[in-house]
């Protein structure tokens, strides 16, 4: 049988790979943003799991909110990084030092 | 022998590879088509969970909405891949040692021995009739009924901010005023000019 660990482990698998993705990926946004969206899945398989074997529904419910957020994260994400492109004609992280002091 | 282990293994195996060419293949776009992937496995394996309705709504919302979005906007940039990619390599030495610290500190805290079979007991499955949309919309509209309101607020925010942050106003660009054309005199248009008529030489 599966235990909850297995879910568990998976969900910590998805979220390292998320994080080695942010640091392999420093340069580009839109790759940054992908794994923000792993990140919160992973999270998201974590209350899943719990949910389920421990036979709350609450768990299912705060996933819920977490896609809702996630969602207005992205949209508001991308729409920053359309006006960036449009003013910068670059998406490179390390083109972005205007606010250099 | 159930199937159960047999669906996750097969899933869990697809999800991992897919997150991580997510994260490492060359092109935005393939990037994004993974991660479509990673999202509808990820669905599977809630089912597996018996959330179906977090797991069609992921592939609704999720598959159907913000990864379109994603892929319209990583279409719609000439982005020049290159200069992006540099330093991969050298990033990957500090990428690969955190990965794997932090899956085996991970799995110290969440593995068998904390939550095996032994200490968290695998539930018996729901009956048939079971809904869980019914049981997560009946705990939704009561218990949480503020936090459901603050995030349609949030959601409505979002609209908000996506639109005004993109939209702009040409002042050079000549549109069309429906208006005007319809207040427009026989007039203003035409001219009727008075000529004697000319005789051909």
């Amino acid at each position: 049988m599966i235990s909850l660990s297995h879910f568990l482990v998976l969900g910590a698998i998805l979220f390292s790979i998320a994080m080695a993705g942010i640091f392999l990926n420093r340069k580009n946004v839109i790759i940054l943003l992908m794994a923000i969206e792993l990140l919160l899945l992973a999270v998201n398989m974590n209350f899943v799991a719990f949910s389920h074997y421990h036979g709350d529904t609450a768990g299912q419910v705060f996933v819920f909110f977490i896609l809702t957020v996630a969602a207005a994260e992205a949209a508001i994400g991308l729409a920053i990084l359309i006006v960036l492109f449009r003013n910068r004609r670059t998406i490179n992280v390390d083109h972005l030092n205007s606010l250099k002091g | 022998m159930a199937i159960e282990p047999v669906i996750f293994w097969v899933f869990s195996t697809i999800l991992v590879l897919s997150a991580g060419a997510v994260v490492t293949v060359r092109n935005p776009v393939h990037a994004v088509i993974f991660l479509v992937l990673a999202f509808f496995t990820s669905a599977a394996i809630w089912i597996l969970l018996e959330a179906e309705f977090l797991a069609l709504a992921l592939v609704l919302v999720y598959v159907g909405a913000v990864m379109v979005l994603f892929l319209f906007v990583v279409m719609m940039l000439d982005i020049n891949v290159a200069p992006l990619r540099e330093g991969f390599v050298r990033n990957l030495w500090v990428g690969i040692p955190v990965l794997a610290i932090v899956i085996y500190e991970l799995w110290v805290v969440v593995g068998e021995k904390q939550f095996g079979l032994d200490k968290v007991a695998a539930p018996a499955g729901h009956a048939a009739d079971y809904s869980n949309t019914k049981e997560l919309g009946g705990i939704l509209y009561t218990v949480y009924m503020y936090p459901f309101e603050l995030a349609a607020v949030i959601l409505l925010v979002a609209i908000v901010a996506a639109i005004a942050l993109t939209l702009r106003r040409r002042p050079q660009t000549r549109y069309q005023d429906p208006a005007q054309q319809v207040l427009v005199k026989r007039g203003d248009r035409v001219r009727l000019v008075k000529m004697a008529a000319e005789k051909k030489q």
